[in-house]
């Protein structure tokens, strides 16, 4: 008890000083790989910083190099150029038994010839850690992780939820200055998936400890994180908040990943107040509230889905409207997706929620406007 | 769709005639019994006809006819001092070679299953010459060695020679072992802290012991019996297989058959506790 009031007394300080020394600091951290004679780029230069306690997920399709970028903060891979800070720190020649973090890893990696009881106390033990605070910590973490009792057991006698709560206690119970997750409800099915997405929050706000959670499944990042570095092909495509990646998307590359979304492009018409207006089509027009482009400029705008409207009647001035044709209507329960037809060949996907007052109920075959406001396009860079 | 179509000729036969049917599948299984029993006879028809014969009352030199029960040779175990010589011979022999055998084997074993590296082919190829190839060929090769190094053959160039042949055993068994294990879980340990000694005691060496174990227990049981290749490198030394060869010619004694007995069911009793723990532990 009295060292858990030591442990959060010693970081509170740290905390609240003045330039905040972030948990995490990767600077221009590139891995490559020798395979088949040629080098290959796994990790091609990434640079972030994460904060103390920060919920920090790495999101991205396979192969763009998550698991590569943790495994150098972690420390089992040496970043062919860059550097790794932990706690303001330079770690990148650490090995992974010096670095006050902990991994808890895809496969869980639990010891087959232990008890979940030795499992957990492994790292404690190798901390020559007194064998009566071994016991008590040990106790404690079982407790929160919700396997009291089962001390004896081997982890092939468990379920795949519960061998992952050992991981995760084995790793929690050191209390490290930050755990690095991999994937870790990868092998879970989807209920059990997210029952223990809310645990490992609740665990996280319980302990305070710095999350870097490593994940391909979008919706899992944004209901979880306090920030999100989406990859891509061994770069960092955006960093964000999980509302301005999903509400900004910085690339058409998030932009396609996260959600659904529309990506239109056409050619900047003209600039009005400092706003780009794109011309689509005849009488078509998309607004902007950008305005770093010029007439003639081919660029690509973004629309969500549920920010686009849709009706028979043209819509007002201050809006991006556009012409098309209704070629799909599914029902979804909660809304209506339509896929409409834009006449350069373009699908927008639109949103609609089914009100009880919904009247503007388009059939397939209709022609229709499209309208959403100027602050709901996104221009995307190239 | 595909299901119903396939299983049906094979469904079809049995299913006009339900009755016959079961019948067959008894007497097939009762086929099979006869058959296990009949393999395991043949494997240990000979080791109870050696057993058997250790309790016979023979009188004449050749201990090949049923003359009584008696449990006097038991009781003359040490009564032939070259015998028991080259017990003793063949167990210490046994004992190194395993020993060494079994630590050499393990790191091949560990490097081989772990690390790509320039000559892996090499080590597999040889690896496999050493157990196709002749015993005949090795024990020769082996002599030939060691004259020509200047070695006077004994008890060492014995050593040497069974660590050899039986190296290739344990080396194979503990890279299978080494194959199948989970890399996260040597990286998890460090990750805990451990250093790279503490991971392989605590975490790897009792992943793979299984394997070790087995390979040590091969790497006896060749030597032990070994015959051939001794008998190239042995020079003057004499193990128990060479004895019984030698004995042979003038008619085996039944003390033979005792220790032939007595190292039977010493291996019976490493086999099962072996059984035992292995299902424990896995
Ligand atoms: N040891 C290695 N040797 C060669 N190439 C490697 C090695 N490890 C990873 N790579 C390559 O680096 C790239 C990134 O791999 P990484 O495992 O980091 O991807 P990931 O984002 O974690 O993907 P996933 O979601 O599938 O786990 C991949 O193209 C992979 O093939
Ligand atoms: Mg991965």
């Amino acid at each position: 008890m009295t060292e858990t009031q030591a442990d959060v007394e010693a970081v509170a300080p740290a905390a609240s000083g003045p330039p905040p020394v972030p948990a995490i600091e990767l600077d221009g951290v590139v891995k490559e790989y020798l395979a088949h004679g040629e080098v290959v780029q796994a990790v091609k230069g990434v640079t972030l910083t994460i904060a103390e306690g920060e919920f920090f997920s790495l999101l991205g399709p396979s192969g763009c190099g998550k698991t590569t970028t943790m495994r150098m903060i972690a420390g089992f891979e040496d970043p062919s150029r860059g550097t790794v800070r932990l706690h303001g720190q330079d770690v990148t020649d650490v090995p992974p038994n010096k670095r006050d973090v902990n991994m808890v890893f895809q496969s869980y990696a639990l010891f087959p010839h232990m008890n979940v009881w030795e499992n957990v106390a492994f790292g404690l033990r190798r901390k020559k850690v007194p064998d009566a605070e071994i016991k008590r910590r040990v106790g404690e973490m079982l407790e929160i992780v919700d396997l009291g009792g089962r001390e004896k057991r081997r982890p092939r006698e468990m379920s795949g939820g519960q061998q992952q709560r050992v991981a995760l206690a084995r790793a929690l119970v050191n209390r490290p200055r930050a755990l690095l997750l991999d994937e870790p409800l990868g092998a879970l099915d989807l209920k059990l998936r997210q029952a223990m997405q809310i645990e490992l929050k609740r665990i996280q706000r319980e302990v305070g400890i710095t999350f870097v959670y490593v994940t391909h499944d979008q919706s899992e990042a944004l209901t979880m994180s306090d920030r999100i570095a989406v990859m891509n092909d061994g770069l960092v495509e955006q960093l964000a908040s999980p509302r301005e990646i999903y509400e900004r998307p910085a690339t058409a590359f998030v932009a396609g990943f996260i959600g659904t979304s529309n990506l239109i492009s056409g050619t900047v018409d003209r600039v009005e107040d400092g706003c780009a207006v794109l011309r689509l089509g005849d009488d078509g027009r998309v607004l902007t509230e950008e305005g770093a482009h010029r007439a003639g400029d081919t660029i690509a705008v973004t629309v969500r889905p549920e920010k686009v409207m849709i009706s028979t009647d043209e819509p007002a001035a201050g809006l991006s409207a556009v012409r098309g044709t209704v070629a799909e209507v599914v029902y979804l329960g909660l809304y209506n997706s339509y896929a409409v037809r834009l006449p350069g060949g373009t699908e927008v996907t639109v949103f609609q929620q089914n009100a009880l007052d919904s009247t503007s109920t388009a059939e397939r075959g209709d022609a229709v406007w499209l309208s959403w406001r100027p602050q709901h396009s996104y221009v995307i860079g190239s | 769709m595909s299901t119903a179509t396939t299983s049906a000729p094979v469904t079809a036969p049995s299913a006009g005639a339900p009755a016959p049917a079961r019948p067959r599948r008894r007497l097939l299984d009762r086929l099979l019994k006869v058959y296990v029993w009949l393999i395991l006879a043949w494997l240990f028809l000979p080791i109870a006809v050696m057993i058997i014969f250790g309790f016979n009352d023979t009188k004449s030199k050749s201990n090949v006819t049923w003359q009584g029960f008696t449990f006097k040779w038991w009781g003359m175990l040490d009564q032939d001092p070259k015998l028991i010589e080259a017990v003793v011979n063949s167990l210490e022999i046994a004992v190194l070679a395993t020993v060494i055998t079994t630590v050499i084997g393990t790191l091949m074993g560990l490097a081989m299953g772990r690390y790509r590296f320039r000559g892996l082919g090499t080590v597999n190829l040889v690896l496999f010459a050493a157990i196709a190839s002749p015993e005949l060929v090795m024990g020769s090769s082996l002599l030939s060695l060691f004259v020509s190094a200047g070695v006077q053959p004994g008890f060492v160039t014995v050593v040497i020679a069974h660590v050899l042949f039986s190296l290739s055993f344990v080396a194979i068994t503990v890279r299978a072992r080494v194959v199948g294990l989970d890399p996260s879980i040597e990286e998890a340990a460090r990750d805990l802290g451990a250093s790279t000694w503490v991971t392989f005691w605590r975490v790897t060496f009792p992943m793979i012991l299984p394997g070790v174990i087995s390979g040590a227990l091969l790497a006896f049981a060749l030597s032990i019996d070994d015959f051939v290749i001794t008998q190239f490198t042995s020079g003057a030394l004499q193990t128990f297989p060479l004895w019984i060869w030698g004995a042979t010619r003038i008619g085996v004694p039944p003390q033979v058959n005792i220790l032939g007995t007595l190292i039977f069911a010493v291996g019976v009793v490493i086999a099962v506790v072996n059984m035992v723990t292995a299902r424990r532990r896995t």
